[in-house]
């Protein structure tokens, strides 16, 4: 069955990132309709039904986070887009916010609707400044149209959204780091509870969600709850804490293929349908070893794992942590896993905040065995000790503040559990003589 | 004397009615005197937290936070990123980096002797469509090989760079 495309309707579109494009596809009647017969707890009912879970990577129940929000509260009420998109392999956002602004600003105005929040910062990463100049630019068209400022469309509900640009750190992208970046601090997330909704930004009410999430907010008003359910993957029957993975999904393709790019399925595609129908092959004719399978800290699966659904609940099947951002990196026969892992733990190593010893430490050992490795001083025994390093950080096994020290560890264990022959491999070959070396060998210096 | 000339001292405190606190226009104030001075050298530090009415430590502790904001000497005119992530990697964007570091006779994270080009590696810059990828000032450049980089590098050279994104 093939899908037409939602989220991506308008991208092709002449001049799309305009007002009177958006408009003359139908663009803010939605909301114009919204306000005038849904209460803000219709919105939150809709999106309940609709099953909508974040986009960001974790992959919560939208409508659930939303009801988490104290009743009656006096206010103010804070609402962050997160559009600090810095994973590696993921750039979906960055297309949405280029292509299809009003579409994310139109999502945005109905979440803040539903959740009484009366200011939204899109938090946006420095790096976009196409981003940055589209949304800013939306957002002028709208306070000039009537859709954002005080009594929107005639109505009581007044919002006023800004844009808040970031300075080069993965960790922002974090909710609670997110918010102290935005209070004009480093950005150290926060121990969690209290959650942000009960205590966020200026230690108000917070309500932060991913750009995607809020451009599927504005189709679930358009189409409908049953709509967005009527696409996807339907819960896992032996599985109670799985409810389901609806909607369309953005995917970014990337990689050793013929042709990257976003694209839009529903969710549940799997992994070598992405590649073969939307990405055209693997590139220069060979076959893939590996890809990516949402984001960098959802680790890679193998190519025997390419029928892999890239839903919310089935990567667990393969030991990877769920669906993560879509960003899907292939990987072909001749890349080698020792310089996809040492990539990897680079980046983290790089991107920790220092906060927790584990991830601080943690991440820069196992940098150095990498470093070591690659550079064919490598030992067997390492790859214990990285295994070990993989099973011993994170919030999973309770040891991090926030979840970058999990994304860190992914993509040790997948590579490490699915590729280990070519790891032993490697480390046999470039270090004969050292590699059954127990004793403590020196660090090599330099990240 | 005062390095925040009137100019970016009214930019900053036109943030001010965005927040709810004086700090929270942190981020901005620090990428406004960044852009005017290309950097932010300690007294622009200490101007800063009057303007928002905090310790200079407080400033400086946000301040030293994000790798993006210099703190010693102004970057270059240029500002090169090039991706170093694995969507890059896997595309030939560490190999550019080390070509790029030939070229301009530089280290990552130096600037070159004329004051022109400053040449970095950034993390997964969100171009992995068009990978390998770098930013220069405002501007991606996509799917990057060698001769391109040696077309910027004479752009750059002759000044004939485009600055910023020609479509707005
Ligand atoms: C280290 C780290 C980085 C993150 N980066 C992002 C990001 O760039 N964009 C994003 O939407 N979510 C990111 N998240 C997830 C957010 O914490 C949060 O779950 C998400 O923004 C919630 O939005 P959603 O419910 O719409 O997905 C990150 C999480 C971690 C642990
Ligand atoms: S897990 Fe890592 S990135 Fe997250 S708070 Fe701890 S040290 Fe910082
Ligand atoms: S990995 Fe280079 S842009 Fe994403």
């Amino acid at each position: 069955m093939t899908h037409e495309p939602v989220l991506l309707a308008n991208v092709e579109k002449k001049d799309s990132h305009t007002l009177a494009v958006y408009e003359a596809g139908g663009g803010y009647r939605g909301l114009r309709r919204a306000l005038k017969e849904m209460s803000p707890e219709d919105v939150v009912e809709l999106v309940k039904q609709s099953g909508l879970r974040g986009r960001g990577g974790a992959g919560f129940p939208a409508g659930m986070k939303w009801s988490f929000l104290p009743e009656k509260h006096p206010g103010p009420i804070y609402f962050c887009v997160n559009a600090d998109e810095s994973e590696p392999g993921t750039f979906v956002n960055r297309v949405q916010m280029e292509l299809d602004p009003h579409q994310v600003l139109e999502g945005t105005i109905l979440s803040c609707y539903a959740t009484r929040a009366t200011t939204a910062y899109v938090y946006l990463r420095y790096e976009y400044p196409l981003c940055r100049r589209r949304m800013q630019a939306a957002i002028d068209e709208c306070c000039a149209a009537g859709y954002l400022g005080s009594n929107i469309l005639g109505s009581d509900f007044s919002l006023d959204v800004y844009i808040h640009v970031g300075a080069g750190a993965y960790v922002c992208g974090e909710e609670t780091g997110l918010i102290e970046s935005i209070e004009g601090r480093r950005a150290w997330p926060r121990i969690k509870p209290p959650f942000p909704a009960v205590e966020g930004l200026f230690r108000k009410p917070t309500v932060v969600h991913n750009v995607e999430t809020l451009a599927c907010v504005k189709h679930i008003v358009d189409r409908g709850a049953g709509w967005f359910r009527s696409m996807g993957t339907p819960p896992e029957p032996n599985n109670p804490r799985d409810p389901g993975s609806f909607g369309p999904k953005l995917f970014g393709l990337s990689g050793h293929v013929n042709r990257p790019g976003c694209y839009e399925a529903p969710l549940g595609i799997s992994v070598g349908q992405l590649i073969e129908q939307f990405g055209g092959g693997v590139w220069k004719g060979r076959k893939a070893k590996a890809a990516v399978l949402g984001g960098l800290s959802t680790g890679v699966v193998a190519t025997a794992e390419f029928d892999t659904p890239l839903d919310f609940a089935a990567p667990m099947r393969v030991g990877c942590p769920g669906l993560g951002t879509g960003g899907v990196v292939v990987l072909d026969e001749t890349y080698s896993m020792v310089d996809f892992l040492h990539n990897s733990c680079r980046f983290f190593a790089h991107e920790s905040c220092g906060q927790c010893t584990p991830c601080r430490e943690g991440t820069y050992w196992a940098l150095q065995m990498m470093e070591r490795i690659k550079a064919g001083r490598g030992r067997l025994r390492d790859l214990d000790l990285l295994r070990e390093i993989g099973e011993s950080i994170g919030i999973m096994p309770g040891t991090t503040i926030c979840g970058l020290a999990d994304g860190a560890a992914w993509p040790i264990k997948t590579a490490l559990s699915k590729f280990r022959d070519e790891f032993e491999e490697y480390i046999m070959r470039t270090n004969p003589n050292g590699y059954m070396e127990t004793e403590p060998v020196e660090a090599l210096v330099g990240v | 004397m005062n390095v925040l000339d009137a100019e970016v001292r009214k930019n900053i405190e036109s943030c001010l009615g965005r927040y709810p606190t004086k700090q929270a226009a942190m981020l901005p104030a620090l990428h406004l005197v960044n852009d005017r001075l290309g950097y932010v050298p300690p007294r622009a530090v200490v101007e800063i937290a009057e303007l928002l009415e905090l310790a200079p430590a407080q400033v400086q502790d946000t301040l030293s936070f994000y790798e993006f904001f210099k703190q010693d000497k102004p970057q270059g005119k240029y500002r090169l990123w090039v991706c170093r992530s694995i969507g890059c990697a896997a595309r030939g964007g560490e190999e550019l980096l080390e070509y790029l570091c030939d070229k301009l006779n530089v280290r990552l994270g130096e600037t070159t002797a004329d004051g022109r080009v400053s040449l970095e590696y950034a993390e997964c810059l969100g171009a992995c469509d068009v990978a390998p990828a770098i930013l220069v000032n405002d501007t991606l450049h996509g799917n990057m090989t060698v001769e391109k980089i040696d077309e910027l590098v004479d752009q750059m050279s002759n000044d004939q760079c485009s600055m910023s994104n020609a479509d707005s």
